[in-house]
């Protein structure tokens, strides 16, 4: 059967072709074609930004191609709605699943098509038999009566699967569907998959973890960039290949790192651990250094930089700053000892909008642009005109809003915000997410500059090619543990996603 | 921004002023400068609540427990009057606001220790302050005759042609004003409440500065309980029930957002002076008080619906400004 999809004497259950989108100022696919084929598992890889999301999204009918042509069949299709695209028969389930907690199992299966009776009202028996039986052939054995809420996420994933049963749909995308589970729970998803293929389905399988794919996947298509550049059988590969196809590419050239003389350690983290998101966390931070943090996404990178500003606790741990031992308990005083975290998610943890500019830079200032205890505004637009200059802000006026900005202004103005605490380590947990290519070189411009001035800084990235461009040294987490140190100079982009995704070295 | 909340708090004057006309129109002598002086100093204590309440809301939270606050502070206050005729009228006033501020500190450790929805903690303490008025009060009614001269004249003395009431919703004006604009626990009302996540990473203690506007509405809460009781001459357990619609109406018609922090010390008054120049007006153009209830419900949605418009637009504007720049 493997070798009929390959030959393609069987028709895909759709097709992708030439599809392009954008976004302004971003490529996100350009001329991408994919064919999923009934009872075949193809494996999506490819790094962060690859467009492998933009590629789901527009499958699922909440983006519009610019281009290019789907077809369901021999038919031509357009999913102008997410409900279109559920009619032809496409289902996503994804990393967290898109359900309602407060309802049971049985009303979240059938939400929008449940069986009515003759009044035309809902037919519970019904529904909790149909559910039933759509549990059973996805493979689970639970009370459809009881509340989502109650169950785990493997479970939810089932309830997600058996929904699209109901809905007989033909083509099932799975975004990293195994990332939040636990061991036991990935087997029964295998088992799961397992069974859809035997369906008849047309799977989509999106995931950074090599070791599943080739348990799982019949196929495999490479996406770097927006563009698909290679596709074909698993069976054909290699890990290595795989790694190549999906990194491959110059990077360094265009960082603007500049060489700093390493200092003496700054910041030692010993013995760092969570009761559930990460252990043996260990690390210098040398004086004027750059320390990378790769990992995939859900990796406790983030959950360990929040523990140590103190938004969580850690419930083991030392953090030493200039050779004083440290006790943080709050992000008061981390700021107050001069390490600040400026968070991932601009709009949710970072620009507070309604806030004009120069209030949102001395916010965490304020104590000292203020005098017995009054703000002074003029001291405080000093400040902000200070730093917000440094990092080249076009903004028309300090007095505006943030809200005003565009996403890399914004960026801007929260990295001015940490800067003008005068911190002696600086956290940057994704620092060019989302932002224009323009915002981003000068984001990387002013870190390289702030660590020739002395200041040590951690960066957060899932982009390899930042970390290499700018990193003296990395550091890789894997499941909440550290999987890898390498030096700039041992950097290799195959090494990092290896560390990541848990891949031995190859003989 | 600032010059678009200045524009929203200046269709606010406009408002008012057409409001003025209008009633100009069915009856002049209303628009006196006295009758306004008057019209004024009835709705200082509004002001007052108002101020209060719009701490709460910036951070957003609400508080509906302040009416029952006032009513159980005021209640005190006259009992203690009436127990001790003697004790100077400064210390009343202080037991008031301190027992408001305490009522306040229960919601706000509520809100914030144990982390209930702010419009549950409040309504629950709002039945509970009612109650405890009546244990307190036996459902008695303190009245004028019980209340000595000093506890009643205090709001009525005139000083400079005004009377207290006036000059003391005044002063509390400034101070709110100093508070909103010149301290950091200020800032931090508006930073709580525009955005909880990142003020949490900027070193604000989200919970801690819910807490402290709760104690400040309930100090405002406790200072209007003696003002309301010595004005209006009378305790009883149901004195401003149903106020705490009045003051949450004065904000959110003074353009103080309900998802939090925005909102302006001006937008508070102008919004609490726009409902006193309504409840003041009506009844003298001749309009019955059922009538004048669906008015000022009418008006309340019409204020919430430009706003909500206003928001709007401000979506729009910012992405073309975002594209020019």
């Amino acid at each position: 059967m493997l070798q009929d999809t390959l030959t393609s004497r069987i028709k895909p259950a759709i097709a992708l072709k030439g599809i392009s989108k954008s976004f302004p100022g971003v490529k996100a696919l350009s001329d991408v074609s994919l064919s999923l084929y009934p009872g075949s598992v193809t494996a999506l890889i490819g790094e962060n930004g690859a467009g492998k999301s933009t590629l789901v999204k527009i499958l699922t009918g909440i983006y519009q191609p610019d281009q290019g042509t789907i077809s369901v069949g021999d038919q031509e299709v357009h999913f102008p709605t997410a409900l279109a695209a559920a009619r032809a028969g496409v289902t996503a389930i994804h990393q967290e699943t898109v359900l309602f907690d407060e309802l049971s199992v049985a009303e979240n299966i059938f939400l929008g098509h449940a069986p009515r009776n003759r009044f035309g009202l809902i037919d519970w028996k019904k529904l909790n038999a149909d559910a039933r039986a759509l549990l059973a052939r996805a493979g689970a054995d639970f009370d459809p009566t009881i509340r989502l809420r109650d169950l785990g996420i493997a479970r939810k994933h089932l309830v997600a699967i058996a929904r699209a049963l109901s809905v007989d749909a033909q083509v099932v995308i799975m975004d990293e569907p195994t990332a939040a589970l636990s061991h036991k729970e990935i087997h029964e998803l295998y088992a799961l998959v397992e069974r859809l293929k035997a369906d008849g389905k047309a799977i989509l399988f999106i995931s950074h973890k090599f070791d599943e794919i080739f348990r799982i996947a019949d196929r495999y298509t490479v996406f770097r960039d927006g563009t698909m550049v290679d596709e074909g059988l698993i069976a054909d590969v290699s890990q290595d290949k795989l790694v190549r196809l999906m990194v491959g590419r110059a990077v360094g050239s265009v960082y603007p790192k500049k060489e700093v003389a390493i200092g003496e350690p700054i910041l030692t983290v010993s013995g760092y651990r969570h009761p559930t998101e990460f252990e043996d966390i260990n690390f210098e931070l040398r004086r004027g250094e750059i320390l990378g943090f790769y990992g995939l996404v859900g990796a406790g990178r983030s959950e360990f930089m929040q523990s140590l500003i103190g938004v969580t606790r850690p419930s083991a741990g030392a953090v030493r700053l200039d050779g004083e031992v440290l006790v943080i308990r709050s992000p008061s005083e981390a700021i107050r000892s001069g390490i600040v975290y400026v968070p991932e998610e601009r709009g949710r943890q970072g620009a507070i909008i309604g806030l004009p500019i120069f209030q949102n830079v001395t916010l965490p200032s304020l104590s000292r642009t203020s005098r017995s205890g009054f703000l002074k505004l003029a001291n405080e637009f000093a400040l902000a005109r200070e730093y917000t200059s440094r990092l080249d802000l076009r903004a028309a006026s300090l007095d505006q809003d943030v809200g005003t900005l565009s996403g890399g202004n914004q960026q801007k103005v929260v990295i001015a915000k940490w800067l003008a605490t005068r911190p002696k380590v600086i956290i940057l947990d994704e620092p060019t997410k989302g932002i224009d290519i323009g915002s981003k070189a000068a984001v990387h411009a002013f870190m390289s500059e702030l660590a020739s001035e002395g200041l040590s800084v951690i960066m957060v990235s899932s982009e390899i090619p930042e970390i290499m461009g700018m990193s003296d040294r990395v550091i890789v987490m894997r499941e909440g543990r550290i999987a890898g140190r390498f030096e700039r100079a041992e950097l290799t982009a195959e090494k990092l996603v290896r560390a990541a995704a848990g891949i031995r070295e190859a003989a | 921004m600032a010059k678009f909340l200045k524009n929203r708090e200046l269709l606010l004057v406009g408002a008012i002023t057409v409001l003025l006309a209008l009633i100009t129109l069915r009856f002049p002598p209303f628009v006196a400068p006295a009758n306004l002086a008057r019209v004024y100093n009835d709705t200082s204590i509004l002001i007052i609540l108002a101020l209060g309440q719009m701490a709460v809301i910036l951070t957003r939270c609400i508080d509906l427990s302040m009416a029952a606050n006032l009513a159980l502070s005021g209640m005190v206050a006259a009992m203690l009057n009436a127990a001790f005729p003697g004790l100077p009228i400064p210390l009343i006033i202080l037991a008031a606001i301190t027992l408001g501020t305490a009522l306040g500190m229960i919601n706000g450790a509520l809100v914030w220790k144990l982390d209930i929805p702010p419009i549950v903690v409040t309504l629950g303490t709002l039945t509970i302050y009612r109650g405890l008025i009546f244990l307190l009060s036996g459902g008695k009614w303190i009245n004028a005759h019980q209340m000595s001269d000093a506890f009643k004249a205090l709001p009525r003395d005139e000083l400079v042609g005004f009377p207290v009431l006036s000059w003391l919703s005044l002063v509390m004006i400034g101070l709110i004003f100093l508070l909103m604009s010149r301290t950091a626990l200020g800032r931090a009302f508006y930073a709580v409440g525009g955005n909880p996540h990142a003020a949490v990473y900027t070193g604000i203690d989200v919970g801690r500065t819910r807490f402290s506007a709760y104690c400040l509405s309930g100090a405002l809460a406790g200072l209007s309980g003696y003002l309301w009781v010595s004005r209006y001459a009378v305790a009883y357990v149901d004195i401003a029930a149903g106020f705490e619609l009045d003051i949450i109406a004065a904000c959110v018609i003074g353009g103080i957002s309900i998802a939090g922090g925005i909102g302006s010390v001006a937008g508070a008054v102008l919004g609490a002076l726009f409902l006193g120049v309504i409840k003041n007006a009506l009844p003298v153009i001749n309009i019955s008080p059922f009538a004048q209830m669906a008015i000022s419900g009418m008006v309340i949605i019409i204020a919430v619906a430009v706003n909500a418009r206003a928001e709007r637009r401000k979506g729009r504007v910012i992405l073309r400004k975002a594209e020019a720049v």
